[in-house]
């Protein structure tokens, strides 16, 4: 695990899960998202996370950074309840994770370089040498050392998507969260994405988690799977365990069939009805 | 801290708003002399000054040859006593007297200069006793309702006019 | 919303009562992280360019204007009662005391405090500000402070810019145009504007119109809805709110000033 020394030194306890999920009750306002949720992802791996639209995959992860506070229930980092930090060990815990945005979410008025730069520069007091050193580094890992004096403006999306990789492994982050990585990727792109992401997980010793709809390149590159709808988690397990089972929604969603647990018609009337085809009483 | 590149800029943008407030805060006090010229001090009473201010012109023949610079009260002969400075290039002779007077009806007050015919000049630190104050409205109206009054009656020609009237 | 509903009014005033709970609390935050913002001053002067010196020559171009316009119409009043030569200290007092800070502030208002709530507006829907939250930087710290102080320390320069040139303006009218006699156009003028009560208030005038209309700007871009909408509107709200501001704190201060 790496710590950056000039940093407040979070200690960690050696729990073989790295996020944990305890009754979690959250939701916006009146809506609840997710209802008595648990479940843990485990230390190194790659967990895919899958579900329906609006099920709450990205409610999970917003829970994890603690941009969303549970109604019920506890968000365990390494251990440590999130609701129990103030806001500079909130900080502290947010500087071991990076969350990869789904179009990036670059500073505009920022090259490359400088998004990539940014969190060491507020975090560190590393020379603007030894930053430049870090900064092509990770610029070099996702294959965009040349481009490091580009706007973002002047990137296409799945560059951008790999600029805002680089900057959320500035600080070697224990966990990086990813948010929709192959929504709208060619698929050269998808491929140079699903391989960062495992390559990077391997070789940073992190733990990532992936919030996806892409079925077949999560399933490349997930070591386990949790797949969230209607307000709980209705399957988990390996890419194998979730191909072989048997719930319904399970079977619709894997297979992409239209009609299913998840209806093709929006609630309405009944057809008779809406175009009067039926006789009066 | 990064350096920004719009540093100068900035100091530039700062360096003018600051002159703009200095020159308003300066030309509103009485620090910035616009006249460069050489002046000597010449000391000026006067019973009343009316509504000369400091600052105000002192012109001769409609031109301006000097300056109010201030104005006080001298306890021990209850006059104004007005500090001027007049410019060395105009010589006066010692017995010139100072007059209040108004560009316009209401206008703003100066101090007409009326030279004397002495044949030495004013110098530095010289008085002027010969003044004439500033015409103050509510005296020259006590004084025109005085006149009136002492006048007396109508005369016989208005009481014809009237009888011419009523018929 | 039916204003003949009590419901809905009620549920109106709470949300208003919310939103004005909100923006305290924003404000409060923006002075609390004062002393980290004032430490990195680079900040500070890099927005001071995007707000100040930006600004610098529509300020400056107007005031030329104002002052024009305030030296023709005084002296067309003026010379009816032969006191032409007051127009110098006409001129200088309405701008000094009135014109110059509110003038600027609303022009101030239209063009820099738009283009904060708008940078601010799009960064929100580009979700900037959610990342620059999860790489544990502050958003308020980071971007609105700077933003907030470049307006406080902008203001008054360019209120004192405008009141300056206005001056000029109306000497450029006054003395070689109309030709009223320089010296009086000065001596009348530094006899009735004084320093501290007309000039301080002023400038007292202008920070607080400053601090105003940039909080406005920047809380209307923190916390508008982050779609293209969205930010329209925040901007809207921001010349509109700004505005009345500026002319309400006018009208209070004016009165302090009185009766000091």
């Amino acid at each position: 695990m790496t710590s950056n020394s000039l940093l407040p030194f979070v200690a960690p306890i050696a729990t073989p899960t790295l996020v944990e999920l305890r009754n979690v009750t959250c939701g916006y306002g009146d809506r609840v998202i997710l209802k008595d949720v648990s479940f843990s992802l485990p230390r190194g791996s790659v967990v895919g996370l899958m579900g329906t639209s609006g099920g709450g995959k990205t409610t999970v992860l917003r829970l994890i950074g603690r941009q969303l506070e549970p109604m019920k229930g506890q968000v365990l980092f390494d251990g440590v309840d999130l609701a129990t930090l103030d806001r500079e060990a909130l900080y502290a815990v947010r500087r071991r994770m990076g969350l990869l945005f789904q179009f990036g979410a670059l500073f505009t008025d920022l090259s490359v370089f400088d998004n990539v730069a940014f969190p060491l520069r507020e975090h560190t007091n590393l020379s603007e040498s030894m930053i430049r050193d870090l900064v092509l580094m990770k610029l070099n890992a996702v294959g965009l050392r040349g481009a490091r004096d580009l706007l973002p403006s002047q990137v296409s999306g799945g560059m951008a998507r790999r600029v805002a990789l680089a900057r959320a492994i500035a600080l070697d982050p224990d966990l990086i969260m990813y948010d929709e990585p192959f929504a709208g990727l060619d698929p050269i792109s998808m491929g140079m994405a699903s391989r960062l992401i495992r390559d990077l997980n391997h070789a940073l010793g992190v733990t990532s988690v992936v919030v996806s709809h892409d079925v077949e390149e999560t399933f490349a590159i997930a070591d386990h799977i949790v797949f969230v709808a209607n307000g709980g988690v209705v399957a988990q397990g390996t890419p194998q365990d979730i191909r072989d089972s048997t719930d319904p929604l399970v079977k619709q969603f894997f297979n992409a069939l239209p009609d299913g647990p998840v209806h093709f018609h929006y609630p309405a009337v009944s057809m008779p009805d809406d175009f009067g085809l039926r006789t009066p009483p | 801290m990064q350096k920004s590149r719009h540093d100068v800029w900035v100091g530039l943008f700062v360096l003018i708003g600051a002159g703009a407030v200095l020159f308003l805060a300066l030309k509103a006090g009485n620090l910035l002399s616009l006249n460069f010229d050489e002046t000597y001090p010449v000391v000026a009473k006067f019973d009343n000054i009316g509504g000369l201010k400091a600052r105000a012109a002192v012109k001769s023949a409609g031109v301006v040859v000097g300056r109010v610079e201030s104005i006080s009260f001298d306890d021990k002969t209850f006059q104004a006593k007005v500090a001027m400075q007049m410019q060395k290039k105009f010589a006066f002779p010692k017995d010139s007297s100072a007059k209040i007077l108004t560009a316009g009806l209401l206008g703003e007050q100066y101090i007409g200069m009326e030279p004397g015919a002495a044949d030495k000049n004013m110098v530095a630190g010289d008085v002027i006793t010969q003044t004439q104050s500033a015409v103050v409205l509510e005296n020259l109206i006590s004084q025109f309702l005085f006149n009136k009054a002492a006048d007396g009656p109508a005369p016989a020609s208005g009481a014809s006019a009237k009888e011419g009237v009523k018929k | 919303m039916n204003w003949f509903n009590p419901v809905t009014v009620g549920a109106a005033t709470r949300e208003w009562l919310t939103d004005v709970g909100d923006a305290t609390r924003l404000f409060g935050r923006l002075l609390a992280v004062a002393g980290p913002t004032l430490r990195r001053f680079g900040l500070v002067t890099e927005q001071v360019f995007f707000v100040g010196n930006k600004s610098l020559s529509l300020i400056a171009v107007s005031g030329l204007f104002v002052g024009f316009v305030l030296a023709l119409q005084g002296y067309y009043t003026l010379q009816r009662y032969g006191s032409a030569e007051a127009v110098g200290l006409l001129v200088a007092l309405s701008l000094v005391r009135e014109l110059g800070p509110v003038v600027t502030a609303l022009l101030f208002a239209g063009r820099a405090g738009t283009s904060l709530t708008a940078e601010i507006g799009l960064m929100k829907s580009g979700e900037q500000l959610a990342a620059m939250e999860m790489m544990a930087v502050d958003p308020v710290q980071r971007v609105l402070s700077p933003r907030f102080w470049a307006g406080f320390i902008s203001m008054p320069l360019l209120a004192a810019v405008f009141s300056a040139v206005g001056i000029f303006g109306g000497w450029l009218v006054s003395v070689p145009l109309i030709g009223i006699d320089s010296g009086s156009f000065w001596s009348q003028m530094q006899g009735g504007v004084e320093v501290w009560a007309d000039v301080g208030n002023g400038v007292l005038k202008s920070v607080v119109f400053g601090v105003a209309v940039t909080f406005i700007a920047l809380r209307q871009g923190h916390a508008c809805q982050p779609t293209p909408e969205g930010v329209s509107a925040a901007t809207t709200r921001t010349v509109v709110l700004a505005s009345l501001a500026v002319l309400a704190l006018d009208f209070v201060l004016t009165a302090m000033m009185f009766s000091i």
